[in-house]
C-alpha cells in the first residue's frame, strides 16, 4: 500500500532529497516532513489557492500535487520568496495596504500575485481581480488586496 | 510623540503573516503526538444498529478505536447550550461529543480513530464500519411544523423546539391605525462561515494540566466549559487559541472534537491533534441564518410608520449548540430599524430538523432582520408611491433623540441616520443615476440600485441586559484587561478579548500607548492564553473594541495615575501636577522637569531613591468593565448591479458604503472590517447557500458546490464614515466587524429587485443565482405565471436548478457559461 518515491528537487534554493509515500501531497511534505507551515491548507479541493506556491517559476495548488510529481522541480514558498533578509516588494505591499487581516490565506495569496505580475508586469484591475481569483479570502473583501498588488507593480518591474 | 489613536498605523500582525511566520493551529506538532479522525454518519437520521471497529484496530499505526458507548464515561456532561430564558421551554436534547444509539444529521460524529499519523487514521477511519437502519428525516422547518411531520426527536413529541416573544406599544391598535399594510414572507438562507482556515484542535497532557490548542474565539468560554465537561477543575486546563485564520462566529462554538481530543489526551498520555477538512467545515461546522421571516408593517397615507408584526420561524437543526436558539432572537433590539415605530410585536418559534445546528455567522440575527426590514420599506414606499428614500427620511428617528428609547424599551445610544444618508447621496447622485439607468434599459442593459438604511446592536454587552437577570443567558459579558509596563518602558497588554484577524494586537496598542505615553510599537498585546492574563468573554458580536478596548483605557489610566504619582514623588512635585505630554511626564508649567516612561518605569521596579510607603512597587494595574449598554453602529449603503436579462448573471459594479462607528482608532482597520462584511454579504445575496436535499444529504460539501466570491466578483468599494460618538464608552467607540454585513446583503437584492423591475419581476429569494434570476425573469415575461424560483428553503431543490455549476471556486455559471 505504502509505495514510496524517492525525490530529489530544490525547495527555497535548497537541495531536498526524500523516500516519501506516493500518495502523500507535495503540501503535507512542505508543511510536515520540512516545517514550512507558512503553506496553508483551505480547502482540499483546489478552490481557496491557501496552499499557493510557485513550482518551476510558475504558482500552483500544492494541495493538489503529489509530492512526486515535484520531483527534479525548483520549488518556492513564502518563505523562500525574498531573496535575502528583505521584504519582497508584494509582502511590503500587502502590508502598506491592508491586504490581510487573519493572514491565513495570505501568503497563497502573495504567491499568485507574485506569478500573476511575472507573467503581466502592468495588470489592469480587472486582470488583477481575475488573475486572483484562483484565490479565496474571506477576510479583506479583496478591496485591499488589489490595492496591494497595483502598489508593487512599479516596485517589482524595477526590483 | 504624537498620538496614534485615529492614525491608520501599519498593522503589528503582519510582518509574522507576510513572511509565513504565522502561527496557526495546524502547524503546532507537540512530541509523540497522534492524529484523531472522526468517523461521522452518512445518513440524516437513523438508529445505529451496530458498529464494527475490528479491521479498523487491526490497521498499522492504530492506537485506538473509541465508539459513543466507549467514552461514555469520559465526559461528566454533554457539550453545552447557555440560553435559559425565564419562563420559556427550551427542548434541548443531550448533546454527547460522540453518539450512541441514534445520528440525527448527515455528519453527526459516532467514533474516532487514533493513530500515529493523519494518513493512518484517514485509512483506519475507512474500515470503521457502522450499520444504519435509516428513519425519515425532514428538512423544512415549516413542513416539520406540520401535524404528521417526521420527528427529529420522538421523545418531545414535536419539532417544535421552542416560542419566544417580545413587543412594545399595542400593535394590534397601531394595524388598526394603519391605512396601508405590506406583507410579505422572506427566506433568510443557511449560510456558512466559512472562514479559511478550517478548525484544528490539539490536546496535550503533562502532569494533571491539560492543555488545549484550538482555531477558536472563545479560549475563556472553551476553558469554563471543558473543565465541566471533564469534571476537572478550571485550573488543570489551560486554552490557548494561537493566531486563528478567521472565525465569522463559526469558531464562536465549543465543538464536540474540542472535547474529544481534550478526552483523548487524558484517557491515552500522548497529545493528541484533530484537522478538520473543508467537508467536515461544511457538514458540522455549524451554519447561520435559516429562518423564514414574516412581516406586516402598517403605515399611514403619508408614510408613517404605526406598527410592525414579526413572526421568525428559525430552522436550528438537530441539536442546541452554545447558542443556537439564542441567535434568531439576537437581532430583536434593532428589529424596528432606524425608524419610530411604536407598536412592535416580535414571536420566534424554534424548530428542528435533521440538518447541522444553526449558531452565530458574522451578524448573527442582524443581517436577517435588516434584509426583511429595509426591503419591506421598500414594498411600503412602492405601495404607498412614495420615494424609497424619503419614506426612510420621514420614519429616521431624529438626531436630536438620542439617546432614544424603542418600543422595545431598548435604548439606541446615539445617532445621526439623517446623516449618514446625505453623506451617501453626496457621493451618488440618484438623479443622475436614474437618468442613466433609463438610458441603459433603452439599450437592453438592466441596471439597479439599491439602498439599505441600517442599524445595529453590539458591544455585546451589558450583563443585565444579556446575562440571567436579563434575557437569560447563563454568562456575563463584560471584558478585561491588564497593562503592566516593564522595567525598560515596554507595555505588555493582555486583553480578555480574542481577536482573529481584526487587527487589535495593533489598534489596542495605539489606545494604550497613547494613554502609557509609550510609542505603540512598543506595546505588545497579548490575547488567547487563559494561563496569562486576566479572565475574558473573549471575541464576537463587534465587542472587543466597545467592551475589550474600554477595559485597556481604564487599565491604562491607572497606570498612568500610578507613574504619575511615581514621577511626582521623584520630581517633588504633586501628582496633580503632573501632566502626560507630547511622550513625557511633566510637572505642569515646567517643562523641563520631565520624565519619560521608561524613567517611571525603571523607578518603579528599581527605585533609585525610596518611594513614598503608598507607592506599591511595580507598575502593572487591571480593570473589568460592563457596559451600562449596548452600542448602535449605523449608516446608509448603495449597492448598483447589472443584470443580463440573458443569462441572469448579477454583477456588482458599484458599492458605496457610509458607516458609523463613533471616533476612528485606525482609520484602515475599520475600512477593511466593512470591506470584508460587504463581501460577506454580497456571498449570501448572490452567491453562497448551504443545501440539502430532501433526504437530508448536503450538497454544499465544499468550496466547489459552496461558492464564495472571489476577487472578480466584487467590485471596489466607496466608503466613507461619519463620526457620532457613543455616550457609553470613554472613547466614544461602536463596533465595526459585522456592520458590513448586517448592512449590505438588502442594498444587493434591491439593487437586484430594481434592475428586473422592467421586466415585472417583484419576487426574488437570495441567493439571486443566474438560474433563478432567469426563472423569475420567464415567469414574469409569461403572463404573470407564479414564478418557477421556489420561495422556501428549497431543501429539496437539486444543485444544477440552484445555478450553481462546478466550475471551481467561482459562483454559479450561468446557463450559457455567461462571460464575467
Amino acid at each position: 500500500m505504502s509505495t514510496t518515491v524517492h525525490v530529489d528537487l530544490t525547495v527555497n534554493g535548497e537541495r531536498r532529497e526524500a523516500d516519501v509515500e506516493a500518495r502523500l501531497l507535495l503540501v503535507h511534505w512542505l508543511r510536515d516532513e520540512l516545517g514550512l507551515t507558512g503553506t496553508h491548507v483551505g480547502c482540499d479541493t483546489t478552490n481557496c489557492g491557501a496552499c499557493t506556491v510557485h513550482m518551476n517559476g510558475e504558482a500552483v495548488k500544492s494541495c493538489t500535487l503529489l509530492t512526486a510529481q515535484a520531483d527534479a522541480a525548483e520549488i518556492t514558498t513564502i518563505e523562500g520568496l525574498s531573496a535575502g533578509d528583505g521584504l519582497h516588494p508584494l509582502q511590503t505591499a500587502f502590508m502598506d495596504k491592508h491586504g490581510l487581516q487573519c493572514g491565513f490565506c495570505t501568503p497563497g495569496m502573495i504567491m499568485a500575485a507574485a506569478d500573476l505580475l511575472a507573467r503581466n508586469p502592468n495588470p489592469s484591475d480587472e486582470e488583477i481581480r481575475h488573475g486572483l481569483e484562483g484565490n479565496l479570502c474571506r477576510c479583506t473583501g479583496y478591496h485591499n488586496i488589489v490595492e496591494a498588488v497595483k502598489a508593487a507593480v512599479g516596485e517589482v518591474v524595477s526590483a | 510623540m504624537t498620538t496614534s489613536v485615529g492614525t491608520s498605523m501599519r498593522r503589528k500582525e503582519d510582518p509574522r503573516m507576510i513572511t509565513g511566520r504565522a502561527r496557526y493551529t495546524e502547524d503546532i506538532n507537540l512530541p509523540g503526538m497522534l492524529h484523531a479522525v472522526v468517523v461521522r454518519s452518512p445518513e440524516a437520521h437513523a438508529a445505529i444498529t451496530s458498529i464494527d471497529t475490528s479491521a479498523a484496530r487491526e490497521r498499522d499505526g492504530v492506537i485506538a478505536v473509541l465508539t459513543g458507548e466507549d467514552m461514555a464515561s469520559d465526559f461528566a456532561g454533554p457539550l453545552p447550550m447557555v440560553w435559559a430564558p425565564p419562563g420559556v421551554e427550551i427542548k434541548t436534547p443531550e448533546h454527547w461529543p460522540l453518539k450512541r444509539g441514534q445520528v440525527k444529521h448527515v455528519g453527526d460524529p459516532v467514533a474516532v480513530v487514533v493513530a500515529t499519523t493523519r494518513h493512518a487514521a484517514v485509512d483506519a477511519a475507512e474500515d470503521v464500519i457502522v450499520d444504519y437502519e435509516p428513519r425519515p428525516a425532514v428538512v423544512d422547518p415549516e413542513a416539520a411544523l406540520e401535524a404528521g411531520s417526521p420527528l427529529v426527536w420522538e421523545e418531545f413529541g414535536t419539532n417544535k423546539i421552542h416560542e419566544w416573544a417580545i413587543g412594545g406599544g399595542d400593535v394590534d391598535a397601531g394595524m388598526a391605525e394603519a391605512e396601508v399594510t405590506v406583507e410579505h414572507r422572506f427566506v433568510n438562507h443557511r449560510t456558512s462561515g466559512a472562514p479559511i482556515e478550517p478548525r484544528c484542535s490539539i490536546a496535550e497532557q503533562r502532569g494533571d494540566k491539560l492543555t488545549l490548542y484550538s482555531t477558536t474565539q472563545i479560549p475563556h468560554i472553551a476553558r469554563f466549559v471543558f473543565s465541566g465537561m471533564l469534571g476537572i477543575p478550571e485550573d488543570q486546563l489551560r486554552v490557548i487559541a494561537p493566531d486563528v485564520g478567521g472565525g465569522f462566529g463559526a469558531k464562536l462554538q465549543t465543538y464536540a472534537e474540542e472535547a474529544l481530543v481534550l478526552a483523548l489526551a487524558k484517557r491515552l498520555g500522548r497529545p493528541v491533534k484533530w484537522v478538520e477538512t473543508r467537508t467536515e467545515h461544511m457538514t458540522t461546522s455549524h451554519h447561520g441564518r435559516d429562518q423564514v421571516n414574516y412581516v406586516t408593517l402598517g403605515a399611514k397615507r403619508d408614510g408613517t410608520l404605526t406598527a410592525l408584526k414579526v413572526r421568525i420561524i428559525a430552522d436550528l437543526g438537530a441539536y442546541q449548540h452554545l447558542l443556537t436558539p439564542f441567535i434568531p432572537e439576537l437581532g430583536f433590539p434593532v428589529m424596528g430599524g432606524c425608524y419610530r415605530i411604536p407598536n412592535i410585536d416580535l414571536h420566534f418559534t424554534g424548530v428542528f430538523t435533521n440538518k447541522m445546528a444553526t449558531d452565530a455567522v458574522r451578524g448573527a440575527g442582524r443581517p436577517e432582520a435588516t434584509y426583511w426590514i429595509e426591503l419591506t420599506m421598500d414594498r411600503l414606499a412602492d405601495d404607498l408611491g412614495m420615494d424609497r428614500l424619503e419614506l426612510r427620511r420621514k420614519n429616521f428617528i431624529p438626531k436630536e433623540e438620542f439617546p432614544f428609547e424603542t418600543a422595545l424599551g431598548i435604548v439606541y445610544d446615539s445617532g445621526d441616520y439623517h446623516g449618514s444618508l446625505d453623506r451617501l447621496l453626496e457621493h451618488f447622485d440618484l438623479d443622475e443615476f436614474r437618468a442613466e439607468q433609463a438610458r441603459l434599459r433603452g439599450e437592453g442593459v438592466l441596471r439597479g440600485v439599491g439602498f439599505s438604511t441600517y442599524v445595529e446592536v453590539c458591544g455585546l454587552a451589558p450583563s443585565r441586559a444579556v446575562g440571567p437577570q436579563g434575557v437569560g443567558l447563563q454568562a456575563a459579558f463584560w471584558e478585561s484587561a491588564n497593562v503592566r509596563v516593564t522595567p525598560t518602558g515596554s507595555a505588555i497588554v493582555y486583553t480578555g478579548t480574542s481577536p482573529h484577524g481584526q487587527g487589535l494586537d495593533t489598534s489596542f496598542a495605539q489606545i494604550a500607548g497613547d494613554i502609557l505615553g509609550i510609542d505603540p510599537q512598543n506595546v505588545d498585546v497579548h490575547h488567547g492564553d487563559t494561563d496569562q492574563g486576566t479572565w475574558g468573554w473573549d471575541t464576537y458580536g463587534s465587542r472587543s473594541l466597545a467592551v475589550g478596548g474600554e477595559a485597556i483605557v481604564r487599565a491604562a489610566q491607572r497606570v498612568q495615575d500610578k507613574a504619575k504619582r511615581i514621577c511626582a514623588a521623584l520630581l517633588e512635585a504633586a501628582p496633580e501636577d503632573i501632566e502626560l505630554s507630547g511622550g513625557k511626564y511633566q510637572v505642569r508649567g515646567s517643562p523641563d522637569r520631565s520624565m519619560t516612561m521608561a524613567e517611571i518605569s525603571g523607578a518603579a521596579h528599581i527605585p533609585p531613591n525610596e518611594l513614598p510607603a503608598d507607592i506599591e512597587p511595580g507598575l502593572e494595574e487591571s480593570a473589568f468593565y460592563d457596559p451600562e449598554n449596548f452600542v448602535f453602529p449605523f449608516g446608509a449603503h448603495a449597492c448598483v448591479v447589472e443584470v443580463d436579462a440573458e443569462t441572469g448573471k448579477v454583477q456588482v459594479v458599484r458599492y458605496l458604503a457610509v458607516d458609523d462607528c463613533g471616533p476612528a482608532i485606525n482609520p484602515m482597520l475599520i475600512d477593511g472590517q466593512i470591506h470584508g462584511g460587504i463581501v460577506h454579504a454580497i456571498g449570501q445575496a448572490l452567491y453562497e447557500q448551504v443545501v440539502y436535499d430532501e433526504g437530508g444529504q448536503l450538497v454544499t460539501g465544499t468550496f466547489v458546490d459552496y461558492a464564495l466570491p472571489t476577487a472578480a466578483e466584487v467590485p471596489p468599494f466607496e466608503t466613507d464614515r461619519t463620526e457620532t460618538p457613543s455616550p457609553v464608552n470613554t472613547l466614544g467607540v461602536k463596533g465595526i466587524g459585522e456592520a458590513g454585513t448586517i448592512a449590505a446583503t438588502p442594498a444587493v437584492a434591491a439593487a437586484v429587485l430594481d434592475a428586473l423591475r422592467p421586466l415585472g419581476v417583484t419576487e426574488l429569494d437570495m441567493p439571486m443565482t443566474p438560474m433563478r434570476v432567469w426563472q423569475a425573469i420567464q415567469a414574469a415575461g409569461n403572463g404573470g405565471r407564479p414564478s418557477a424560483a421556489p420561495r422556501d428553503t428549497e431543501q429539496s431543490r437539486s444543485l444544477d436548478e440552484q445555478g450553481k455549476g462546478s466550475a471551481g471556486s467561482g459562483p454559479a455559471v450561468p446557463p450559457e457559461g455567461g462571460a464575467a
